[in-house]
C-alpha cells in the first residue's frame, strides 16, 4: 500500500475557469483524475473510530470505500458507497460535506479534511463512465409499495426497498422524474445526466417511475393502498414558495426562485432557442442567501445578465449556502451585498399611457441597510434595520428566494394525515405519518432543507417500511 | 405519450381536441384544468377540462392559437400523440346547492363554461348563458349551450350574428329586471370578467371568476400563477394553480392579473411566428 499522504492540504479540485464558465452551462468543477484520487484517498488515516461515518446521514462506509480508491478498485469502493447511497454521483456534487463527514475528519484538525465529496464523485463518476454490469435485480419479495415523488427521499426509498426485493412504483408530478435534482438545481452544478442515470440504475433494479401523475390530484394516498400497495411513502417535496410580503412582488419581472429556475432547467430555457420564454441580460437581484440564491444568481448569470446581486439581511458569516457555491459565486463576478433588507420593489408605470408596454415591469428594488443585534432563538444574531438607511438598487429583475412551504396537494386529499403548522406531514422517527401504511420524509416534512438530509428520511422510511412488511 | 383519438376545427383560431389520458378522465370535474407538452423540449400549457368520456377513457381540451405552443399543437392530428398531459389540476368549480345560475363565457373561454353549465343543468339548476364573440366566425358551441340552458343569450361585438353588444349588456338587463341569481359564473377574457363583476356590484351577485394565468408546474411548486386578491381590506397572495382557477371576483385585482398576463407578449409572438414559419417550410 502506498505510503500515507500527510499533506495538509487537499488537491484542489479542478475547475472550468471563472471568466469562462460565467458564460456556460457546463459543469464548473471537472473531477479528480485518478491520480488525484489515489493522491488524495492516501490522506485518509482509515481512523478505528471512523468520525465521518457518523457525519454522514446516510452512514456511508466511507474509510472502507477511501481505502479502495488507495488500491485503485475504483469499482469496489463504488459497490462499498452503493450500498448506503443510492445516488452517489449526486451526493457528491451537491452535500454540505464541510459540515458533514468532513467536519468530523481527524485531518481537519490540523489542515484540510480529506476530501471526501470529491472522492465519491469521482468513484461514482468512474462507475458511470466504465462500468458496463447492470446491477442484478434482486428477486421479488411480492410486496408492493408506492413512493410519491422522484426527487432525492423518495429516490432514496425507492433504492433502499427495490434492493431488498419489494417492488416499488414511483409517481412523478412532472414529466421527468428527479425532482428538484432536475427542476431545481442547474446544470452546471449537477448535469441532468447524472440524474437521469441515478434513476436508470434504479430502474435496472425493477423500480417502475411513473411521470405525469399528481398523487393528490390524479389518484389520491387511499387509491394507492385500493390499488394493492401495502406502504406508501411520500416525499413530495417543497410546495409553495414564500414571497416577502412587500409592495411590488407582482411586477413583472419578479420570480420565485422555484420558477426562475425550473423555466431554467426543467424548461431549458437556457437553450438558444427555447419554447419556454424567461426575462434575461439585465440587471438582476437575488433576494436570500441559501444554496438556491447561489443557484438562480449564477443561473442569471450565465443567461446573460449584466451585473447579479446577491440581497441578504445578515452577513457573510451568516449565509447558509454551501461554501464552495458562495466562493464560486464571487469568483464568477456576483455581487454580494450584505445587510441589505429588500422593502419594495419598484416597477414601471407611465401615468400618460396605460398602453405602454414597458409598464408593470420591475425597474429597482428599494433596501434598507441592517445590522446585526442580539441573537435570536437559534443563537443567530438577528438583523435590525438602520434607520433612514434606505436606498434603491437598479434592476430588471427580482428572484426570491427566501424558501418554501410544503407541498399542499396531499395533505389537503388525504384524511387522517396531521400536519404541523407550517403544513409539514408530522411524523415519528421511523417516518411513519399519522395514517397507517403512509411514511414521509424529506422537504414535506421539514420544509426547505438540503438533499442529503431528504436522502436520510428516505432511508430511515426505507427500513421501517421494511421491518413493518416483512413481519 | 398521450393518443390524439379525435380532431374537430370549431372555428379558424379554435380546436377541438380527444386526448386519452384515463386516469384524468376518471377524475376531472367541471373547472379543473389539465397541463400538457406537445413534444420533448415543449413549453407546459394549462387548459381547461372541456368535458370528459370516463366510458372511453377521454378527456376533451378546446384552446385557441395564440403562441407557438398551441400553433404546434394546432397541428397534431387524430392518431398522432402529444408527449405529456396531467391533471386533473386546480379545484373544480363549486356547484352544490346553486338553483338558478347565469353563466357568462366569452371567446375561448365559453368552453370551459359549456362543461359547468352542462353539470348544473344535470343537477336540475335554471341556467342562462351569455356567450359572446368578437364576430360570427367566431362563434363556438352554440348548439351545446342552447341543450343545456333554460335562456341563451348570443352576443357578438360586431352584431354579426345573435345581438350586436358585449356580454354585460344583457346580464345588466336581466339583473335591472329583478333576475335574482344564485351565482354568476364567468369565463373568458381578464377585461370581460373585470367588468361583468362591476355590472353586477350594484346588484349584489355573487361573482366566480376562473383564472387562467401563466403557469409551469401547477401543482402548486413554481408560484409564477398567484394572484392578488383583496380581501376585507387585506391584500392576500393566492396561487391559481392549487387555491383555484376560480376566485370569488369581487376580490381579485384584475389590473394586476392582467398586466401579468402580458409579462411574454413579445415572446409568444416571436414563437408564434417562428411556428408558422416552420410550418409554412413542412407544406413547401
Amino acid at each position: 500500500m502506498a505510503k500515507a499522504n500527510m499533506s495538509l492540504t487537499r488537491n484542489a479540485m479542478p475547475t472550468q475557469d471563472a471568466q469562462v464558465r460565467a458564460h456556460n452551462f457546463d459543469e464548473v468543477a471537472l473531477g479528480y483524475t485518478e491520480e488525484m484520487a489515489i493522491d488524495e484517498a492516501n490522506r485518509c488515516l482509515n481512523c478505528k473510530h471512523m468520525p465521518c461515518v457518523n457525519g454522514c446521514p446516510v452512514k456511508i462506509h466511507i474509510p472502507e470505500f477511501i481505502s479502495k480508491i488507495k488500491e485503485g478498485d475504483f469499482e469496489g469502493a463504488y459497490q462499498i458507497i452503493s450500498k448506503s447511497s443510492s445516488l452517489p454521483a449526486v451526493c457528491g456534487r451537491v452535500c454540505p460535506q464541510e459540515v458533514q463527514c468532513e467536519s468530523k475528519c481527524v485531518r481537519g484538525i490540523k489542515g484540510e479534511s480529506v476530501g471526501i465529496g470529491r472522492l465519491e464523485r469521482f468513484v461514482a463518476d468512474w462507475h458511470n463512465t466504465f462500468a458496463t454490469e447492470a446491477p442484478e435485480r434482486p428477486a421479488s419479495n411480492g410486496h408492493r409499495v408506492a413512493v410519491v415523488g422522484s426527487g432525492p427521499s423518495g429516490l432514496t426509498c425507492a433504492g433502499d426497498l427495490a434492493k431488498k426485493g419489494y417492488e416499488v412504483t414511483v409517481y412523478e408530478a412532472l414529466h421527468t422524474a428527479g425532482g428538484v435534482l432536475v427542476y431545481g438545481i442547474p446544470e452546471f452544478r449537477l448535469p441532468k445526466k447524472i440524474v437521469a442515470k441515478e434513476v436508470e440504475t434504479l430502474e435496472q433494479l425493477g423500480v417502475k417511475v411513473e411521470t405525469n401523475v399528481v398523487i393528490g390530484k390524479t389518484l389520491t394516498i387511499d387509491e394507492l393502498f385500493d390499488m394493492g400497495y401495502e406502504a406508501v411513502f411520500v416525499g413530495s417535496g417543497a410546495g409553495l414558495p414564500n414571497f416577502m410580503g412587500i409592495p411590488g412582488e407582482s411586477y413583472k419581472g419578479v420570480y420565485s426562485a422555484n420558477e426562475f429556475l425550473t423555466r431554467s432547467n426543467l424548461m431549458k430555457a437556457y437553450l438558444d432557442n427555447p419554447e419556454t420564454p424567461i426575462m434575461k441580460g439585465g440587471k438582476v437581484a437575488i433576494v436570500g442567501g441559501g444554496n438556491v440564491a447561489m443557484d438562480a444568481a449564477r443561473t442569471a448569470l450565465r443567461l446573460g445578465a449584466e451585473k447579479v446581486y446577491i440581497v441578504y439581511r445578515r452577513s457573510m458569516e451568516e449565509l447558509p449556502a454551501r461554501k464552495e457555491e458562495v466562493e464560486h459565486a464571487e469568483e464568477e463576478g456576483i455581487e454580494f451585498r450584505l445587510l441589505c433588507n429588500p422593502t419594495e420593489i419598484v416597477g414601471y408605470n407611465n401615468p400618460e399611457d396605460p398602453r405602454d408596454p414597458k409598464n408593470g415591469f420591475v425597474t429597482g428594488i428599494k433596501c434598507v441597510k441592517m445590522e446585526l443585534g442580539e441573537p435570536d432563538a437559534k443563537g443567530r444574531r438577528r438583523p435590525v434595520a438602520i434607520p433612514d438607511s434606505e436606498f434603491e438598487i437598479e434592476v430588471d429583475t427580482v428572484v426570491i428566494s427566501i424558501g418554501t412551504s410544503p407541498n399542499p396537494l396531499i395533505k389537503s386529499t388525504t384524511e387522517g394525515l396531521e400536519v404541523n403548522a407550517h403544513g409539514g406531514i408530522i411524523v415519528n422517527e421511523d417516518g411513519l405519518s399519522s395514517r397507517a401504511g403512509v411514511y414521509a420524509g424529506g422537504d414535506v416534512v421539514t420544509g426547505a432543507a438540503t438533499v442529503i438530509s431528504a436522502m436520510g428520511a428516505g432511508k430511515t422510511a426505507a427500513k421501517a417500511i421494511d421491518e413493518a412488511l416483512s413481519k | 405519450m398521450y393518443k390524439i383519438l379525435d380532431k374537430k376545427v370549431l372555428n379558424p383560431t379554435v380546436i377541438q381536441l380527444q386526448i386519452e389520458a384515463p386516469l384524468v378522465a376518471n377524475k376531472a370535474r367541471p373547472g379543473q384544468f389539465i397541463i400538457l407538452r406537445v413534444d420533448e423540449n415543449g413549453e407546459r400549457i394549462p387548459l381547461t377540462v372541456a368535458g370528459v368520456n370516463k366510458e372511453n377513457g377521454t378527456v376533451k381540451i378546446i384552446f385557441q392559437v395564440v403562441g407557438g405552443t398551441t400553433e404546434k399543437l394546432a397541428h397534431k392530428e387524430a392518431g398522432e400523440y402529444i408527449q405529456d398531459f396531467v391533471g386533473p389540476l386546480g379545484v373544480a368549480t363549486h356547484l352544490d346547492g346553486l338553483k338558478k345560475v347565469c353563466i357568462v363565457g366569452g371567446g375561448v373561454g365559453c368552453a370551459i363554461a359549456m362543461p359547468i353549465a352542462e353539470a348544473l343543468h344535470e343537477m336540475g339548476a335554471d341556467v342562462t348563458s351569455i356567450i359572446g364573440f368578437r364576430n360570427k366566425d367566431l362563434l363556438i358551441l352554440e348548439d351545446e349551450f342552447k341543450a343545456c340552458s333554460n335562456t341563451l343569450r348570443i352576443m357578438t361585438d360586431d352584431g354579426s350574428y345573435g345581438e350586436h353588444g358585449n356580454v354585460t349588456v344583457p346580464l345588466k338587463e336581466m339583473l335591472e329586471a329583478g333576475e335574482k341569481f344564485d351565482m354568476i359564473i364567468t369565463i373568458g377574457p381578464l377585461i370581460m370578467m373585470k367588468f361583468v363583476v362591476l355590472t353586477a356590484k350594484p346588484y349584489g351577485t355573487p361573482v366566480t371568476a376562473s383564472m387562467n394565468p401563466i403557469m409551469i408546474d401547477g401543482t402548486g411548486m413554481c408560484g409564477g400563477c398567484r394572484l392578488t386578491l383583496n380581501v376585507d381590506g387585506k391584500k392576500v397572495t393566492k396561487f391559481a394553480c392549487v387555491d383555484g382557477p376560480d376566485f370569488n371576483g369581487y376580490e381579485i385585482d384584475f389590473d394586476e392579473a392582467m398586466s401579468r398576463g402580458r409579462m411574454y407578449a413579445d415572446f409568444e409572438r416571436h414563437a408564434h411566428t417562428e411556428a408558422c414559419n416552420l410550418f409554412k417550410k413542412e407544406v413547401q
